[in-house]
């Protein structure tokens, strides 16, 4: 295989690089380790820290991309790749994504949606719903094994998701026990009772319930669509796998572009006050006047007359979505660092003025060593509170966005285009509503997670607020 | 306090400005008029007399910032910067991309958007208040502990999924009212109740957990502890003291929202098919007209310092000890 780097994700895993930088320098240093302590003891934090990793194991997937290599048509042929880009996930879903259907069909349904002229064995026609080309293929006569056929699977399934989980928990508590030198029963015990300090009760609970339903899909995805199809017959449950890599870049990419900005703009107009202050303080005032959807509209319509005018150099759709996400990360950023810029002008306002930085000062150290050395620790915990505060904001915004045409490209796989093709199908009888909830209960998942652990963060690194809970 | 303002007034000049520099980089710098024309002909087969007459009809065949064809002061004012910019402040919107009078659809389509924005704001912040009032006033309890669990709940799901849920409820299960569509008159309210309700139950979610930080935030302030002391009862001053205080803080977040009401939401009315200026923005975006773009942008900008500046008059209002300088 030829391995692929798009655009998002070098800066994904540019991403990923830096937050494993963070937690390695931060291990060494008890202060920076203190808070994430703190959340590492509640339990609601720790369980949204189980959904989003899962969720972050599957973006990491599916921004592996390569060309896959092509079978040869001869002994000596050079080798040679296809022209599509693929993921790891996209071959570890392979069942799901080749198996597409002529058009909509319900979850676990054997036959179509909408009726159809069916070619009898006689050679007459009737009208009816037709069976579905892969759905329960395997099964003799689909319509009377189907219930009898998924309760076995599914029980399996749940079967095997318990089996890795009783695996998994022993793991843990036999790690636990080596490390606290204790036996063995006795970490069991304390995890059931939730004396051990690490909430590892609603960490395995979380991690059950991610198992159960990994282990239902993978014993019953491969035979029926579990989930359902869309218009033009792909798996949902496939194409909800695949939005969480946009979500998720999302809400993490737009980050990465607008820290650097608010950070550096922030500091400075704080610590230097007098022009420089003054310059980034109408920059911020004019850019944050601009109504966040206009300015994003207006960007978005100038991606367009870009993209049309190089056409030529973005030949590929993956490479033109790639692009497309990639500016909607950078217009977004744009559009919400001038709050976070604000709130650390006003932090290092403060902070010029405490005395360990005039005393700095007063001793000769140069600027730059007093900026690196004094002021930024000091203010990252607001950084880091405003990235967690900021991730699920933005995940909700992609879907809205997409939905009025200003958002992710429309061949590229997320819960707004899903949204977005599925909604008008609501006035159908019977009602097509598998898209719908298959995005609402990813996406769902996925912010709310996001939010309940950017509570935890939040009281851990600011303490001012916890009184307020 | 005039000179207050007046000088506010000031400030906002170079503010919109910049907001109008923006949009020309933006609109006319990155992409030239050309590019502009050519999307909007196709790119293919296109002449360059086809590209000229789009220009010239729109104006856009002008130099960018100064025009050396022209005498005297025609040299600055016969360029796009000034015919699509400075133009702007005196809210004279010019023609749409289409050549329609851009001041006229707007001052025909605010209302509209205002029916839905206007009610989703009063009701909303009237709901809002009671219930984070009644959350504080069960501080610490059952009851606190999970209507943050709902309201955390209700703000992470999408809006998009309200507006789809309350349409299929209210409209097609229950048909109580039509699923979407606008008439002008009275007629309207029928149209405008699916809408209005659909908004203030996708705020509830983040508008009572915000004000609640805000009640208990004041809760913990002295003069609680002196009115307590005094024997006042628990309504008394939550209602008597706490709401009142409270609303400083509450006022920042709200009056600088209120001139924005003026542009509706686009994605709203963009569902209910409501004739307002934000399906305007997306009917612009969907048809590439940049001038209404541009248009919706600067006055986008323009409400919002309004806000900023009736956020800071209100203060001195309800705020004694708040001084204008």
């Amino acid at each position: 295989m030829q391995i692929v780097l798009l655009k998002t994700d070098v800066l994904f895993f540019v991403l990923l690089a830096l937050a494993g930088t963070y937690v390695l320098y931060a291990r060494r240093h008890e202060h920076l380790v203190a808070p994430w302590r703190q959340v590492a003891e509640r339990p609601l934090g720790m369980a949204a820290a189980v959904v989003l990793t899962t969720y972050l194991v599957i973006a990491v997937l599916d921004s592996c991309h390569f060309h896959p290599r092509l079978e040869r048509m001869q002994e000596d042929a050079e080798t040679s790749y296809a022209g599509e880009i693929r993921s790891l996930l996209d071959v570890a879903l392979t069942p799901l994504r080749e198996r597409v259907e002529k058009t909509y069909s319900a979850p676990f349904a054997v036959r179509a949606y909408a009726k159809e002229m069916i070619e009898q064995a006689d050679g007459s026609t009737r009208r009816g719903y037709p069976r579905l080309e892969y759905a329960g293929a395997h099964l003799a006569d689909a319509d009377a094994e189907r219930g009898a056929d998924i309760l076995r699977r599914a029980l399996a399934g749940l079967a095997g998701g318990a089996a890795v989980w009783l695996g998994a928990a022993a793991l843990a508590g036999l790690l636990v026990a080596r490390r606290r030198r204790q036996g063995f029963a006795g970490v069991v015990a304390g995890m059931v009772r939730g004396t051990l300090g690490t909430p590892w009760r609603s960490i395995l609970l979380t991690l059950g319930a991610i198992l159960l339903a990994g282990g239902f899909c993978v014993a019953l995805a491969p035979y029926y669509h579990v989930l359902g199809t869309d218009q033009t017959g792909n798996d949902v449950l496939f194409q909800a796998l695949k939005s969480i890599r946009t979500g998720l870049l999302i809400g993490t990419l737009t980050t990465l572009v607008m820290l650097p900005f608010a950070i550096v703009l922030g500091i400075a107009a704080g610590y230097f006050r007098g022009w420089v202050d003054d310059v980034i303080q109408y920059l911020y005032t004019t850019l944050s006047s601009i109504p966040g959807v206009l300015l994003i509209a207006a960007a978005a319509l100038m991606l367009e007359v870009y993209m049309a005018r190089n056409a030529a150099a973005y030949t590929s759709l993956a490479a033109r979505a790639d692009l497309r996400l990639l500016a909607l990360c950078m217009i977004l950023g744009v559009t919400t660092w001038t709050g976070l810029c604000r709130y650390l002008r006003g932090e290092a306002l403060k902070l010029r003025e405490v005395d360990f930085i005039a005393a700095a000062r007063a001793f000769g150290v140069p600027h730059r060593v007093v900026l690196l050395r004094h002021i930024v620790p000091n203010i990252m915990h607001i950084v880091m509170i405003s990235i967690v505060l900021d991730f699920s904001g933005l995940v909700l915004a992609e879907a809205a966005l997409t939905y009025i045409d200003i958002g992710v490209d429309p061949s590229m796989e997320s819960w707004g285009n899903m949204i977005n093709s599925a909604r008008l199908e609501l006035a159908r009888e019977p009602v097509v509503w598998w898209s719908l909830l298959a995005a609402f209960v990813f996406m769902f998942t996925l912010v709310l997670a996001a939010n309940v652990f950017a509570d935890a963060v939040r009281d851990a690194f600011d303490p001012r607020l916890r009184e307020a809970r | 306090m005039i000179a207050y303002v007046i000088r506010r007034i000031a400030y906002a000049v170079p503010i919109l400005l910049g907001v109008n520099v923006i949009t020309f980089v933006l609109f006319f710098v990155v992409n030239s008029p050309d590019d502009m024309a050519r999307l909007h002909l196709g790119s293919k087969h296109v002449t360059a007399d086809a590209i000229n007459k789009w220009k010239s009809e729109r104006g856009y065949d002008k130099p960018l910032l100064w025009n050396t064809m022209r005498e005297g002061s025609d040299r600055a004012t016969d360029t796009i910067f000034y015919r699509n910019t400075v133009r702007l402040f005196l809210f004279d919107f010019g023609q749409s991309d289409s050549g329609r009078d851009i001041g006229y659809d707007i001052s025909q389509r605010m209302w509209p958007s205002l029916a839905i924005t206007l009610p989703v704001f009063l009701i909303g912040l009237l709901l809002t208040i009671s219930l984070a009032l009644t959350i504080a006033f069960f501080r610490g309890t059952y009851i606190d502990t999970w209507a943050v669990i709902v309201c955390v709940a209700m703000m992470s799901i999408s809006g998009l999924f309200y507006i789809i849920g309350g349409q299929y409820v209210v409209g097609k299960l229950l048909r109580l009212v039509p699923i979407s569509g606008f008439e002008s008159g009275w007629v309207a309210i029928k149209f405008v109740i699916l809408p209005v309700l659909v908004g203030v139950v996708g705020g509830l979610g983040h508008g009572t957990r915000w004000y609640r930080t805000i009640f208990l935030e004041e809760i913990n302030r002295d003069y609680v502890r002196t009115a307590r002391a005094k024997g006042l009862g628990e309504k008394a001053v939550l209602y008597g003291h706490v709401l009142r205080n409270a609303l400083i803080p509450i006022l920042t977040g709200v009056v600088v929202v209120l001139p924005s009401l003026f542009l509706g939401s686009l994605i709203t009315e963009a569902f209910f098919g409501i004739p307002g200026l934000g399906s305007y923005t997306i009917e612009a975006i969907q048809s590439q007209d940049f001038a209404i773009v541009r248009a919706m942008v600067f006055l986008g900008s323009v409400l919002y310092i309004i806000g900023l500046i009736l956020t800071d008059i209100s203060y001195t209002l309800v705020d004694p000890r708040v001084r204008l300088s």
